[in-house]
């Protein structure tokens, strides 16, 4: 998957979005949908990840957008939009679920200083996982309840940087923390999947699935 | 430079992501070489971001962006009718609004009198013919004895000198209100009949002006 650049990293992109703003604060509503096409797959992901269902994240996302847009007068030109639209969508799906999951608990490592050092617990060699297995439904399922195993603050933090590529200064400003946090919350994640999903720890890789080879990855 | 494994982990995630120094970078790539469970975990590490940075590890459902437009498209239209809605709304109180603003220049509200002790009529013929002074305060009949200033009379309608601010004599116009609600003359036909009628520029005489009194 291609790393999408960022407006600021772009000023043609950012001044071209800045047009279109300006062409849908005159009344052109049509496009918007323009402006929000790049973003439509970041923001649903986002929403999924917090949300952990499809219709509820199809939801928020409309919801965010409609909100975006009926507030596109708000958004100031110095930001960056897509930073701007998915703190719209983290916020919708975080107080969606706040609604629907009040008093469930939330995973025990949520309480956990950033500054823990996390040790990996295994240290099988673990070769490479051929892309090819997402091809598979379970996989993608062993990976998703991975995922939906870890605590929300690193849960968001690994779904925009290395699902959809969000710039680590993007992603500190989307979930308002510093950077140096986001790298923290990002090594501690991708170290917990890892771990999890690592075969000497029971990983989804020991259910007898085949890969190439007819060998396991590690 | 030596490092240990712990400081390796700490920084195995800026590594992949090439957030190291460049002299950090090389002494942590050193160390993988040697050391096989941190390679192994830098491995695992790598592997983690490869498969969940794959397309295909989040699927977007099927007719999402189409569902998403209808929404948009429909919410759209409804802040569209709304603002139109508002439009009119607006532009009904400003249709309102002006045609109060008229009404109340024309009939309903009177300019601000140029006496502040005198009170507008209620009962004055709009078309009765009245007489003011330039630099008076009141409008009166014709043959009212208490015009001040004789020299710059206008013969204009009670309508107008209200709207010029002009108020009714208390003393002439009450007296001519009085006399016509009991005999129902025409106004115009009262003034035209006046036995000391000022016609254009006509004056009244130092006889009927008592000057002593209001001068």
């Amino acid at each position: 998957m291609a790393a999408s650049v960022g407006p600021l990293e772009n000023p043609a992109q950012h001044d071209y979005e800045q047009r279109l703003i300006e062409r849908i604060r005159d009344g052109e509503h049509e496009a918007f949908y323009e402006l929000i096409r790049p973003y439509e797959r970041r923001l649903y992901t986002a929403a999924f990840l917090i949300l952990r269902n499809e219709a509820d994240a199809e939801d928020c996302v409309q919801e965010a957008l409609l909100k975006a847009f009926k507030n596109i007068w708000q958004f100031r030109a110095e930001a960056k939009f897509s930073t701007w639209l998915i703190q719209i969508t983290l916020n919708d799906a975080r107080m969606k679920r706040r609604k629907e999951r009040a008093g469930l608990m939330e995973p025990i490592d949520k309480g956990k200083s950033d500054e823990d050092t996390y040790t990996p617990r295994d240290f099988a060699d673990w070769r490479e996982i051929p892309s090819e297995a997402l091809e598979r439904q379970e996989i993608r399922e062993k990976l998703a309840e991975a995922l939906d195993s870890l605590g929300e603050i690193y849960r968001e933090v690994f779904v925009l940087r290395d699902m959809e590529q969000v710039s680590i200064e993007e992603t500190a400003t989307a979930l308002g923390i510093s950077t140096a946090s986001v790298k923290t919350r990002l090594l501690r994640a991708r170290l917990m999947l890892r771990d999890l999903l690592a075969p000497g720890l029971g990983g989804p890789w020991s259910g007898g699935i085949q890969f190439a080879k007819g060998a396991k990855p590690w | 430079m030596v490092i240990k494994c712990e400081d390796v982990w700490r920084e195995i995630s800026n590594y992949l992501d090439g957030e190291v120094h460049p002299e950090l970078q090389l002494v942590i790539e050193e160390h993988f070489g040697e050391c096989e469970r941190c390679a192994a975990v830098l491995a695992g590490t790598r592997n983690v971001v490869q498969l969940y940075g794959d397309q295909r590890m989040m699927e977007v459902p099927a007719g999402f962006s189409r569902r998403l437009r209808q929404r948009l498209e429909g919410d759209m239209s409804r802040s569209r009718r709304t603002f139109l809605g508002w439009a009119v709304a607006a532009a009904a109180s400003l249709f309102v609004a002006g045609g109060i603003e008229v009404a109340r220049s024309s009939v309903f509200n009177r300019p601000s009198l140029r006496s502040e002790h005198a009170r507008p009529s209620k009962r004055v013929p709009p078309d009765m013919i009245v007489i003011v002074a330039e630099d008076g305060k009141t409008f009166h009949v014709a043959s009212c004895p208490f015009i001040h200033d004789k020299t710059r009379l206008r013969t204009i309608t009670a309508h107008q000198a209200e709207q010029e601010g002009y108020a009714p004599c208390v003393r002439c116009m009450k007296k001519y209100l009085n006399a016509t609600a009991s005999s129902g003359p025409n106004p115009r036909k009262a003034e035209l009949a006046d036995e000391n009628p000022i016609r254009g520029e006509g004056k009244p005489t130092e006889a009927q002006t008592p000057q002593e009194k209001f001068g």
